[in-house]
């Protein structure tokens, strides 16, 4: 039979199910289709922090969204167009997100009175009016997957595992897309397991063909690649393009990378990452605590590698005095925090970007860092390069602030060729650099800690192993150039200037900031920092559609703000800064340059909705235009 | 301690010394440790500028900035964290980590018994005077119950840790003990320390005259023979009734752990030696050598290879 085929320019797909149901593994494995296809795409995986809640309950619910498009594509969607549904729990933690008409694919194999109870379906939602307003497909999906799988002998429990897979096998017929991929895929992760392969196998092959060859589904559709620019793609999430920067940082420098860090969600995947690129002198070290894994990274520094940690908003509290030591030694270090819903423990699995005035005061004294934020999940990559450049030129701690969204999220990404990076240059100190005359009266080469480069403002960074510069430094306040401890208040007064210098010089070494103003008749500026870049140009678009004009800025530097920042927020007339937080960029905004800068804010764990922020920018276009009227 | 070129001219304790004022004050025990370290220095055959020195906070703690080596005065209690970085960052680096009994075993116990667990190549000088002496004065963890200090004016109601014993419990693999005013001993425990590969933790007592001044007068002077028991290997050791001859190379801590657990006896000399000194892979060895290995199975990384891995597309020309 052949069905009719409908095309498409956009799908927002969600897969939900319980946490043990595989559906990370399915929304990941559909997005590698799709990227390989030549789709643009977001993703945004939402997780329970707890690794197996009870079973079937709604904080038990596992979900992973998909945006797949024909064009270029900022966000993971607002609202599903298409979810699958994999136990009652799923269906009712995600109705609520479902525009009109949306499709729902349901497995009503766990649709009992018990698990329905467990939910608070007073009656089964696939028996009355509850999802009239969606095109449902009711499928026991789980009971034609064992049925499928039944040659290879498992037990009804392992042979009903395989479900996730031919669920992707019917959502992959439903967008015409290939399982070939995923079927080398599942050879290569269960080499071992020959069995629970080839019952993988046959799940996946059962779900296309349950699509192909049932009435079930009147049309199939198509979403044709996006248009790209030349070059050589892959799917990246903001984790892995954050690790591979780190590696590319230490053999861009020359420098070993070493790496200390304490598990903790959401960052732990870059710890896991680098440990597998010993091949590229990059050691990992999984530390007792978050203080003695940076406390590692500071000596490794001082030796001569490149010191990295890496945790997220509660590490960062625990490390504050070392980066504080790391300030006061100036010695490169990059401290990657990745996000995640605060105070306290929080939310673990989710994002936020409320940790920036951490980052950026968060430390005893005047103690400066720069500040760095990569802006999508490819985007990891050349941030975290960027933060090695910073702390091995200026001789830094920086800050490095991905989260949640960037780090579990993914995005088709541009490979760079490694040939075309520019070098990092350590430049370490291998003279004496001040001459002077010992009591004898006889001229005598010293090697001073800290005199400075005049441009940078950079100390020399001389590694134990080269004779002669033996010195000592530390966490007291240091006299200006020969860096032995002074307690003489105008050294301190003039070091502390110095420090803060040196970091608002980084500022001269950064490009001009792009606005993007299609029209160039924007009155109204968007600016923002971080992941909220997708969300903020997505809604712009939609501002723009609607036949407003808008601008937009996004800041990759925090600290130091760009030099041209001040003119440009200057220029417009009203200035509104989208943030997951209560406003803490805006605060720094209006301190800084004395611009009413407008913050709007969320905190629920997600990043912004491009419909419903487009609605707030254009909420201040409106009145911007009123006022100017 | 890491094998390295032996350097050209021989050196003296006074190219070991920096040019920094010593700020201690009068009559502190740490003036003998300083000057027993830079004694025996030249002799460890070791580059000045292969050799650094990492301290936390505390009187002991400035040690750094007295020697003409490469030095860190870090944080409170993180020495440990940050040479383990060192040392596991550079092979040929010799490194040492001067502390207290505040920063050590308090501030910095954490990162003390997880350095000594790993086993990565660091000789540790715990200087333990019983007392905080740059805060002025408060009860340490080592202090006695009962102690009366500026914090505890009825008398401290914390039960002191034994250095040794928790040394011993971590697994460590040189533990030692000495005391500051007996110069020859203190000189032969640190450069057995310093010789050993791995974690060596060796506990030094040290008087502070001004806060907590004779803490350890008992074990000083002609009369104090009976009050030390000098542990070598082969000595005839009593314990609870059973007798045995003191091994420190014995992989078993059990009867190390039993010999310092004397210090708890009134009736019982204080023990002082090397406890235990037994050869145990290094953390930051085994860390090089997972790295080496890797190189050596695969050749060094090819990044571009790296950054093109896992599913991956090509655009010939502008797609639209």
């Amino acid at each position: 039979m052949s069905h009719p085929v409908t095309e498409l320019d956009r799908v927002v797909i969600r897969f939900a199910g319980d946490s043990g149901d595989g559906m990370q593994l399915t929304g990941d494995r559909f997005t590698q289709e799709a990227a390989v296809f030549g789709n643009d795409l977001s993703t945004l995986p939402n997780f329970p922090a707890e690794i197996r809640a009870p079973q079937g309950t709604i904080p038990g619910v596992s979900s992973f969204q998909l945006h797949f498009a024909s064009y270029d594509i900022l966000t993971p969607g607002d609202r599903p167009d298409v979810l699958v549904a994999m136990n009652p729990a799923a269906l009712k933690a995600n109705t609520g997100d479902l525009p009109k008409g949306a499709t729902v694919i349901v497995d009503t194999h766990d649709f009992t009175a018990r698990n329905l109870t467990k939910v608070g379906y007073a009656a089964n939602p696939l028996e009355d009016e509850t999802l009239a307003d969606f095109a449902v497909h009711a499928v026991d999906l789980t009971g034609m997957t064992v049925e499928a799988v039944k040659e290879f002998g498992l037990s009804r429990k392992d042979a009903a595992r395989s479900k996730n897979m031919f669920a992707l096998g019917l959502v992959s017929w439903l967008y015409g897309r290939d399982v070939a991929g995923t079927e080398t895929y599942l050879a290569h992760k269960f080499a071992t397991k020959p069995t629970i392969r080839d019952a993988n196998v046959a799940a996946l092959r059962a779900g296309w063909n349950f699509g192909e060859t049932t009435e079930t589904f009147a049309v199939s559709y198509v979403v044709k690649p996006a248009p790209a620019a030349p070059g050589r793609y892959r799917n990246i999430t903001g984790n892995t393009a954050l690790s591979y920067g780190l590696v590319a940082a230490g053999r861009l420098s020359g420098l070993p990378v070493l790496m200390g860090a304490y598990p903790i969600t959401p960052a732990s995947d870059i710890l896991h990452e680098l440990s597998k690129h010993k091949r590229f002198g990059v050691t990992t070290f999984q530390a007792e605590d978050e203080i003695a894994a940076i406390g590692a990274a500071v000596g490794a520094s001082f030796a001569g590698t490149l010191g990295v940690t890496a945790t997220s908003g509660p590490g960062v509290a625990l490390k504050s005095e070392a980066m504080g030591l790391a300030v006061m030694t100036e010695l490169p270090l990059v401290v990657v925090d990745v996000q995640r819903g605060g105070p306290s423990t929080g939310l673990p699995t989710k994002t936020e970007q409320s940790d920036l005035l951490q980052a950026m005061y968060g430390r005893n004294g005047e103690a400066p860092m720069p500040v760095i934020a990569p802006q999508s999940p490819g985007d990891c990559f050349a941030a975290a390069v960027e933060a090695a450049r910073i702390a091995i030129t200026y001789r830094t701690p920086v800050m490095l602030l991905s989260d949640g969204y960037l780090a579990n999220g993914s995005e088709p990404w541009a490979i760079p060729s490694v040939a075309d990076l520019p070098a990092i240059e350590p430049g370490f100190a291998t003279a004496p650099n001040h001459s002077t005359t010992n009591a004898k009266g006889e001229p005598v080469e010293e090697f001073w800690p800290y005199l400075r480069d005049e441009e940078t403002l950079a100390r020399p960074w001389a590694i134990p192993g080269t004779a002669g510069l033996e010195h000592r430094i530390g966490g007291l306040e240091k006299g200006e150039g020969h860096g032995n401890i002074s307690y003489d208040p105008a050294n301190h007064d003039r070091m502390v200037r110095i420090r803060a210098e040196k970091v608002q010089r980084i500022a001269d070494s950064l490009p001009p900031l792009e606005v993007d103003d299609p029209s160039g008749q924007a009155d109204v500026l968007v600016i923002g920092w971080g992941s909220t870049y997708g969300p903020i140009g997505a809604a712009c678009r939609r501002v723009r559609a609607a036949g407003h004009p808008i601008a937009q800025v996004h800041l990759r530097h925090v600290n130091p703000l760009p030099n041209d920042l001040g003119a440009i927020l200057r220029r417009y007339d009203r200035v509104v800064c989208p943030e997951m937080n209560l406003g803490q960029l805006s605060r720094l905004l209006r301190a800084e340059y004395l611009v009413d800068v407008r913050p709007i804010t969320t905190v629920r764990g997600l990043p912004f909705g491009a419909e419903a922020l487009a609605h707030d920018l254009l909420t201040h276009v409106t009145r911007t235009a009123e006022a100017l009227a | 301690m890491t094998t390295v070129d032996l350097p050209a001219p021989a050196l003296t304790a006074k190219d070991f010394s920096s040019d920094q004022e010593v700020r201690w004050c009068p009559g502190c025990g740490d003036y003998a440790v300083l000057k027993a370290v830079q004694s025996f220095l030249p002799d460890l055959g070791l580059r000045r500028e292969n050799i650094v020195f990492v301290s936390g906070i505390g009187c002991s703690s400035r040690f750094p900035y007295y020697l003409d080596t490469y030095g860190m005065h870090s944080i409170h209690g993180r020495a440990p964290s940050i040479a383990t970085g060192i040392a596991t960052a550079r092979e040929d680096l010799n490194v040492w980590v001067v502390t207290g009994d505040g920063d050590a075993l308090s501030i910095g116990g954490n990162h003390l018994i997880h350095a000594l667990r790993r086993n990565v190549n660091m000789t540790i000088l715990l200087f333990n005077n019983r007392i905080y002496g740059l805060t002025k004065g408060q009860y340490s963890p080592t202090s006695e119950t009962g102690k009366v200090t500026k914090s505890t004016p009825v008398g401290s109601i914390d039960h002191p840790f034994n250095p040794v014993s928790l040394a011993l419990g971590a697994e460590a693999s040189f533990v030692a003990r000495t005391i500051d005013c007996d110069r020859k001993h203190l000189t032969a425990v640190l450069a057995a320390a310093a010789a050993h590969r791995g974690t060596s933790l060796v506990e030094i007592y040290q008087n502070c005259p001004i806060f907590n001044d004779g803490a350890f007068e008992g074990l000083k002077g002609p009369d104090a023979a009976d009050q030390l028991l000098r542990l070598e290997p082969g000595l005839e050791v009593t314990v609870d009734g059973q007798t045995w001859t003191h091994d420190p190379t014995e992989a078993n801590p059990t009867r190390q752990f039993a010999i310092s657990r004397l210090d708890g006896d009134p009736d019982s000399p204080v023990p002082v030696g090397i406890f235990r000194q037994v050869d145990r892979p290094t953390y930051d060895d085994q860390a090089r050598a997972q790295v080496a290995d890797a190189l050596a199975a695969a050749g060094p990384g090819d990044l571009q290879a790296l950054l093109d891995s896992g599913d991956t597309w090509s655009v010939a020309e502008e797609r639209a």
